[in-house]
Formats: structure tokens, C-alpha cells, sequence
């Protein structure tokens, strides 16, 4: 895709500014309809219809006028916030999640940059967002935003953990870092996939990784940042209209992001599970969102379905569950390398 | 001006920017989260020089991990907002001298060296495998040495956290 742009344009502003702009293409239009997707799901769980009216058809533009009504809202900052950090936070949070795009492959056609370093250049950015979070909490200057972002960032610093180790044991398997090339290491039929290489220790690291992806993003049942209940809505407690927009987009983002990642590393990402059948750049971007999209579903699944741990669950979880089972794969995998 | 150059000047810009903010902010938390830029900034110009890995790691480590600790120990200080800065005691004589040598040595250094400029050297193609050899061979032992001193930090922060707990409940 790269290549055919510089032939058409022979510029590198346009050229680099176009493979940037791309992943927006897709993330819009997919934010606007998993939120109605999410709420259309929990309501279906719980034996209601869901929004019905907006734009006929089961309520499919319901978004959309919600998008259209926080863009005519009025922008609220309270009096005691401190303006500066809390106008910039949004927009943290926001570049955090859409610069993990980069370099994620959405097909053998097209990746925003073919880094050496792609996955650990995801495991970086995503980690900016803790300081979003935090200074959003902070600026708010409301107890349930602090506590809220105190909660988030002790919680996306200790998933990390687990999630990096469930990581280390693809790239151990793969032998690289770039999403690429650990794409290109899985193609065939879906045996392939290194989910199911050097059974049942992949599989294991990605429940370990999906698991600690949920807690990243904050979703049910990690998300006690946002514990309605009891912290009204945590860090984005005092944001209204356009911002808080941005928040929920963040999430939405986030969610896909994690998705594609679980799905490159351990589903093939754009290859096709049955061999030549419908492979090539083209259909390589439907099999690699079909696969994250079903991962997105799940996390819908799972929210709707599981109650929220308590904050000492919470760690205990993640310390003494997910960190030492990770390690167990790490090295049942070198073991099994060597053999 | 080719589109490397505008880039690199984007970056050092923000990164001096954001320093300066660091430097003379009167507000402690502004100094804090304007790090986060200085180290974006620097990250950006290490992609530049071809050094993709140590530009990750350096936001991962500084971004994700001191930063952090900055920012939370700055929150539970007493006071976030309008705390003196100054000190008591301001030698303003002898610190401009000190600060006008120090300074004057810089740009001496800066002006009179030979710099050593590279030019037309193909980009390498797989750094972390350049680095992981290395560290296996020639660096190995103080590669091994930085994990042992990583594992006592980690011990010990462990048995300082912990000693806290159990003092609590006996008492």
C-alpha cells in the first residue's frame, strides 16, 4: 500500500500523512457501531430490546445521535480544576491508543510502519495512557477522579506484567518482534496459528494475556476505576460533552487494539485459517477484523456476564494467579525450544 | 530541508520546550507531567538515529515506570500547587559564575570538536538481535551483574514492604 501511494503521489508528507490517516478509517465507523453493538448485547442478556427508535432498523443509528448530541454540548470544567492538564488528558488518552495503529498489520498489504520493535512498541504507548488517566484524575480535582485514576494506573502497571510475559512467549516461538513477520511465520491452515503451537502452553499465555488485556483497558470484570457504584464514573467523573467523547472513543479504541494484538500474535492475524482459501491482501483485512471484531465480542460477552473483583482481588489476581502462570509458560515454552 | 531534518527540529523542540517547563514551572505537578514530553521528545530523536529499541525503551522505563513513581510521589505531597521552591539561602554571585563557566564550556566543546558525522550508512535492519548478541557475548557479564543488581531491588523492596505490614499488626 505504501508503494502504490509513492506512485501515485511521490511525496513524503502526503504519503506518510495518508498511512497515518488510514486506521481512522476503520476505527470510527467501528467505535460508532460497537458501542451500539455493546449496548444492544447487554440488553439482549438481560431479556430487554436495547435502543430501538433511532434510524429504524433496530435502533443502528442510536450512536450517531448520541455523537451529534455531545458535539452540541456545552464544555463543563469545574471551577477548581486545574484547566490546562484537564483539556489535555482526553487528548493523551486518545494518541496513546491510536499510536498502537502504527504498527499494527491489518493485512500482508498494509501496516502503518514495519518496525523491528512492533510489539514492544505497542506495549510502550499503550502505557502513556496511564498518565492520561492520571492527570485527568488529578486535574479534576474531585475524590472519585482521583481515586478512580490511582485505581486505573495501579492496575494497567500491574497487568502489564502478566500480559508482557503471556507476550515473550510468541516472540520466543516467532524469534522477532515485528507483527509482520510473526504474521507471516503463521501462514497456512489455522493449525498454524500459535495458539496452537507447543500446546497447551500458548493457549495458556493467551488467556493470560487476554485476561490481563481486560484489566488494561479497564473493562469487566477489572473495572473498578470506573465502579459506578461506588466512584460514580472514576477518572472521567467530571468530563462532559466532547471530552468525555473522547474518553469513551479511548476505550472503544483501546478494545480493538488489544483485540488485534491478542489476534496477531496468537489467531494469524490476516491469514486465512484454511490455507489459500480466500487469502491476499484484500481479504486479508476481512480475516484479520473478523478476528479481532470476535475478540471485542467476547470482551462484550464477558462484561455483561461476570461481576467487578474487589481491588484486593484485584491484585491478588494478577500477582499470585496470572504472573506466576505466565512465567510457568515462559519456561515450559524455552524448555520445549530446546528440545 | 528534507523531512528528516524538519522532524528532528520538531522533536528537539519539544523536548527543549518541556524541559524549560520542567525547569523553572512554579506549579510541582506541571514539572512532572511535562517530563513526559522531554521523554517523548528524546525517544523521537533516538528513532532518528536509527536506535528503535533503546527510543521503546526508553519510553516504556522512563514513561511507564518513572514517570509514574514522579508523578504519584508528587501527589501525596502536602501541597501540590504554589509550594516555595526557593531556598532559603541564594548565592546568586557564585552561582552565575559557576553556571556562566559550565555554560561557556559547553558551547566551547560544542564549537571546537571535530564532530564525528556518518554519512550514507545503510540502516540496520535488526537491532534487538545486534543488542541480544552482544549481551550474550562481549557484554555478558555486565549484563548479568545489572540483573543481580535488579534482583536485590527487588528483594529488598519486597522486604520493605512487607516489614511495614507485620509491624502494623503486632502493634
Amino acid at each position: 500500500m505504501e508503494q502504490i501511494l509513492r506512485n501515485i503521489l511521490d511525496n513524503d508528507f502526503f504519503v506518510y500523512g495518508i498511512m497515518g490517516i488510514v486506521p481512522l478509517v476503520w476505527i470510527v465507523p467501528y467505535a460508532l457501531f460497537a458501542i451500539w453493538l455493546e449496548r444492544k448485547i447487554s440488553a439482549h442478556m438481560q431479556d430487554r430490546l436495547g435502543p430501538m427508535r433511532t434510524g429504524g432498523w433496530h435502533g443502528w443509528s442510536q450512536t450517531i445521535a448520541d455523537m451529534l448530541k455531545l458535539l452540541q454540548k456545552e464544555d463543563i470544567i469545574p471551577a477548581a480544576a486545574d484547566k490546562t492538564l484537564f483539556n489535555i488528558a482526553p487528548y493523551i488518552i486518545f494518541v496513546s491508543a491510536y499510536a498502537a495503529y502504527a504498527v499494527i498489520p491489518f493485512s500482508s498489504g498494509f501496516i502503518g510502519a514495519d518496525i523491528n520493535v512492533g510489539i514492544f512498541y505497542i506495549i510502550a504507548v499503550t502505557s502513556l495512557a496511564v498518565v492520561g488517566i492520571l492527570m485527568g484524575g488529578w486535574a479534576s480535582n474531585n475524590k472519585w477522579s482521583l481515586l478512580g485514576a490511582m485505581r486505573a494506573t495501579a492496575q494497567i502497571v500491574s497487568y502489564e506484567i502478566p500480559s508482557v510475559l503471556a507476550v515473550l512467549a510468541v516472540v520466543m516461538i516467532a524469534g522477532t518482534l515485528s507483527l509482520q513477520e510473526i504474521n507471516n511465520l503463521q501462514t497456512g491452515w489455522f493449525w498454524n496459528w500459535f495458539v496452537f503451537q507447543k500446546f497447551p502452553f500458548v493457549f495458556v499465555a493467551f488467556i493470560i494475556y487476554f485476561v490481563a488485556s481486560l484489566a488494561e483497558v479497564n473493562r469487566v470484570p477489572f473495572d473498578i476505576p470506573e465502579a459506578e457504584s461506588e466512584l460514580v464514573a472514576g477518572y472521567v467523573t467530571e468530563y462532559s460533552g466532547m471530552k468525555f467523547a473522547m474518553f469513551m472513543f479511548a476505550e472503544f479504541v483501546n478494545m480493538f487494539a488489544v483485540s488485534a494484538v491478542a489476534a496477531t500474535l496468537f489467531f494469524g492475524g490476516w491469514n486465512s485459517p484454511f490455507g489459500e482459501f480466500l487469502s491476499g491482501p484484500i481479504w486479508g483485512v476481512f480475516w484479520f477484523l473478523s478476528k479481532g471484531m470476535m475478540l471485542v465480542s467476547v470482551q462484550m460477552w464477558l462484561r455483561w456476564t461476570l461481576p467487578r473483583l474487589r481491588v484486593d482481588q484485584l491484585m491478588y489476581v494478577s500477582w499470585k494467579v496470572l504472573t506466576p502462570w505466565a512465567f510457568a509458560c515462559v519456561i515450559a515454552v524455552g524448555f520445549w525450544m530446546m528440545l | 530541508m528534507n523531512l528528516v531534518d524538519i522532524i528532528f527540529y520538531f522533536f528537539a523542540l519539544i523536548t527543549l520546550v518541556s524541559a524549560a517547563i520542567t525547569v523553572y514551572s512554579r506549579n510541582i505537578i506541571y514539572s512532572a507531567f511535562s517530563l513526559l514530553f522531554t521523554f517523548f521528545g528524546v525517544a523521537g530523536i533516538y528513532v532518528l538515529l536509527n536506535a528503535d529499541f533503546i527510543a521503546v525503551a526508553q519510553i516504556l522505563i522512563y514513561v511507564g515506570g518513572i514517570l509514574m513513581l514522579l508523578v504519584f510521589g508528587v501527589m501525596l505531597t502536602h501541597k501540590v500547587i504554589n509550594v516555595e521552591i526557593k531556598t532559603g539561602i541564594l548565592n546568586v554571585v557564585p552561582g552565575s559564575i559557576i553556571t556562566a563557566i559550565i555554560g561557556g564550556t559547553l558551547c566551547g566543546v560544542f564549537v571546537v570538536t571535530d564532530w564525528f558525522i556518518v554519512e550514507g550508512v545503510p540502516p540496520i535492519k535488526s537491532t534487538t538481535t545486534e543488542i541480544g548478541t552482544m549481551f550474550m557475548t562481549k557484554y555478558l557479564l555486565p549484563f548479568e551483574i545489572a540483573s543481580v543488581v535488579l534482583l536485590v531491588a527487588l528483594i529488598g523492596a519486597a522486604y520493605i514492604a512487607r516489614r511495614d505490614k507485620s509491624k502494623n499488626q503486632s502493634a
